[in-house]
């Protein structure tokens, strides 16, 4: 199954090193990561997906609350929560089965962002099975390149990680402690 | 006031309370140690840095205060990695400093250029590069907070050598260090503590684990306190010995691997397990499926993450444990557990007997007998360094530690070598108080050229060599599950007396076990630093023992009595 952690982190040189190295020193696999500036200066988000049948998903927020430059960590998993996916899809495309794939990329409500003679890019934001339908239906087009962002994510609702860092300031333990 | 990055350095190391320091000089250290003549802290010049990482936890094991060592960039700062690991694995207050290549030469690969924040990323609580003059005196307030404070541990800061020659306009301020993302002072609520007293007061077997976060924390007073009050057993941890009287009658002794065998079947009995920081390392617990099967348990612990991280606990407690227990103990009433205590005595009784420094003298010494008298001699008093191997398990086993921070080993990271060093720190620590370094012929030698320094700097530092010609520990398990094929094990030594008098200090060879005492009391009274070279038994191993993967009453013995003599 996979999980999903988001990150509040300084935003310093060596920060990502530091909390990959987390996952790298107990050979947690990653399977997407993003890092990105918030809204907030000196504070970046971190959203990292990693599959629990493979990794101990129990022990990342404590490790990563270890990290003195980790300001508050969320296992998202289990709250409703937002996620989406950015894949630009660059296509072989004539001027014959353009229109075809044009019309395809409207179904899946993609936009191409690039034009040439005999190729074409798509943009197409979702959730990664979306995503993957996607690229599935272009397969038989030819795809020459793709790229995609790794997965953000966001709670839904009113509440927010750097709301709730102010929360967890005094003592209030990451919910992995809390016993029953 | 106009000030160097170098002389920023030294005033903020003497506001932190730093009075000895011990470092190795190099190239991209220089103006650090230019600017060290004018300094009041005190430079104790080493042999090899890794004698300076070990020092500086010695210093900081046997004071409770921050160790500092320096050392260059490159070689100088990966020789001290090793102590690094020791310190972070030990929990050891430490700060370490590394000059690094001036900033724009970073990343070229600049003659004795390393990436040292890249390499102790993973065996530092938090490591810094300063490249900026500016951001020394900061840095160097959130160090030494950060080391010693919640779970301490090794902070390491690697400054470039144009910020240490840098000059700016600098008076010091005590701002707090900013760190918004380290909130180390937990506390667990009410509902929790309310839960653990009940438990506490309804289980008939309790047992406390003691281990080194007693000590971290100071909590000495409030386990005795607690032990007291609900006459609860305490078994302790290699890092826990002298967190709890060891003479006290509800002291039984260390636990796991080479723990006594009553302790462990009283951990396998118990129906409640008190652990007080401590970590259920495996050599403590041996096969965790198996650990202490009928015991509820509770873990009181600063550090979040060792929470359920070796063994599921009924109730945790995330906080400083002195704090803790001061809140606990007026919710405490006293309690009885006569039936239990007497079940574990006779446990102790029925192991004791095949204690070889019980067996009459067949003309062999044993390390026991050595440790034993050392105890004797010392009255329990000394501040007893180990190394790591054999000799450091005998000396848990036979000195009995009733003072706190009087028992110094590297235990986590088990690094051999450090012993010799560590005990320098501690002497720098203690100066007025016996220092004795135990350790085999193996990590003597490991580090034996700090035995300069301590001629250098005219310390006391008592020596005990537990020379058995091999690599004991290793060769004892290559005895028991190895059919005896010792391989690279037999070790050839220098004469280790004539190591010591060549350094100008004093050695004494001991082989017969009437011989122990006098060489012991010979080496307290000489005013200089005595190397005892013990010649003792050849292939002894360390009883009993747990052997891994097993359970931890599934222990091996000693051989009875008669079949020891006969074999030696």
């Amino acid at each position: 199954m996979r999980h999903t952690f988001v990150a509040l982190v300084e935003d310093k040189p060596g920060v990502l090193n530091r909390v990959v190295s987390v996952f790298r020193r107990r050979t947690f696999n990653i399977e997407s990561l993003t890092v990105g500036r918030t809204h907030q200066e000196g504070i970046s988000r971190i959203t990292i997906v990693v599959d629990s049948d493979k990794t101990d998903v129990v022990r990342i927020m404590p490790y990563m609350y270890k990290l003195i430059n980790v300001l508050q960590v969320e296992d998202l998993t289990y709250q409703p929560h937002v996620n989406r996916d950015l894949a630009m899809v660059k296509i072989n495309a004539t001027p014959e089965n353009r229109a075809a794939i044009m019309q395809l990329a409207e179904v899946f409500r993609a936009r191409v962002v690039d034009v040439t003679n005999n190729s074409l890019i798509i943009e197409i934001t979702g959730d990664e099975e979306k995503i993957d339908g996607f690229v599935d239906v272009l397969r038989p087009y030819g795809i020459i390149e793709m790229v995609r962002t790794g997965i953000i994510a966001m709670e839904r609702g009113a509440s927010t990680l750097i709301n709730n860092m102010g929360e967890n300031q005094n003592y209030e333990l990451p919910i992995e402690f809390k016993m029953a | 006031m106009n000030k160097t990055g170098a002389q920023i350095f030294w005033e903020c190391l003497e506001r932190e309370g730093v009075d000895v320091i011990f470092g190795y000089p190099g190239g991209a250290t220089l103006p650090i140690y230019d600017a060290l003549v004018t300094s009041k802290i005190h430079h104790v010049l080493v042999r090899h840095e890794q004698g300076a990482s070990h020092m500086a936890d010695g210093y900081a094991r046997a004071s409770g205060r921050v160790g500092v060592a320096l050392a260059t960039s490159g070689p100088g700062a990966t020789n001290l990695i090793t102590g690094i690991a020791t310190a972070l694995m030990d929990s050891s207050p430490t700060v370490f400093i590394t000059g690094q290549v001036s900033s724009p030469l970073i990343g070229y690969d600049a003659f004795q250029e390393t990436d040292v924040t890249g390499i102790t990323l993973p065996i530092t609580k938090h490591n810094y590069l300063i490249t900026d003059v500016n951001d020394i005196a900061p840095t160097i307030r959130e160090a030494f907070f950060l080391a010693k404070s919640g779970r301490p541990g090794p902070v390491l800061i690697d400054i470039t050598k144009d910020a240490q020659q840098a000059t700016i306009d600098w008076e010091y301020d005590d701002q707090p260090a900013h760190l918004p993302g380290y909130r180390p002072d937990f506390r667990p609520a009410n509902s929790e503590f309310e839960r653990a007293v009940e438990m506490i007061h309804n289980a008939k077997k309790p047992l406390i684990l003691a281990g080194h976060g007693i000590l971290i924390s100071g909590a000495m007073e409030e386990v005795l306190e607690f032990a007291e009050r609900t006459q609860t057993p305490v078994a302790d941890t290699l890092l826990g010995l002298g967190a709890f009287p060891g003479s006290h009658s509800l002291s039984l002794g260390m636990m796991g691997m080479h723990g006594e065998a009553w302790v462990n079947k009283a951990i396998q009995e118990a129906d409640l397990l008190l652990a007080f920081g401590m970590r259920f390392d495996d050599r403590v617990t041996g096969k965790i499926s198996h650990y202490a099967p009928k015991a509820k348990k509770i873990h009181i612990e600063i550090d979040p993450s060792e929470i359920n991280k070796n063994v599921q606990v009924d109730i945790a407690l995330v906080g400083d444990l002195k704090e803790i227990l001061q809140k606990m103990l007026p919710s405490i009433s006293t309690v009885d557990h006569t039936e239990w205590l007497e079940e574990i005595n006779t446990l102790r009784g029925h192991s004791a007997v095949r204690d070889i420094k019980n067996l009459p003298d067949n003309g062999h010494l044993y390390a026991a007998h050595v440790i034993n008298a050392l105890w004797q001699v010392t009255k329990g008093e000394a501040i007893i360094v180990s190394d790591v191997g054999q000799n450091q398990m005998w000396t848990a086993q036979y000195y009995r530690h009733d003072k706190p921070n009087t028992s110094i080993t590297s235990g986590g990271l088990g690094t051999m070598g450090f012993g010799l060093p560590g005990g320098i720190g501690a002497k720098f620590a203690k100066p007025d108080q016996e220092v004795w370094v135990i350790a085999g012929d193996g990590g003597i030698q490991m580090t034996q050229a700090e035995l300069s320094t301590i001629a250098q700097e005219g310390i006391k530092v008592n020596i005990a060599i537990l020379n058995n010609g091999y690599l004991g520990m290793v060769r004892q398990w290559q005895e028991f599950f190895y059919d005896k094929r010792y391989s690279a094990t037999p070790m050839k030594g220098p004469d280790l007396v004539k190591i010591a008098e060549a350094h100008g200090l004093t050695g004494i060879r001991v082989s017969s076990r009437d011989e122990v005492v006098d060489a012991i009391e010979a080496a307290r009274k000489n005013p200089g630093t005595v190397l005892i070279d013990f010649k003792v038994e050849k292939e002894d191993s360390v009883y009993p023992m747990v052997p891994t993967g097993a359970a931890i009453d599934a222990m091996i013995r000693r051989p009875l009595p008669e079949s020891v003599i006969q074999e030696s």
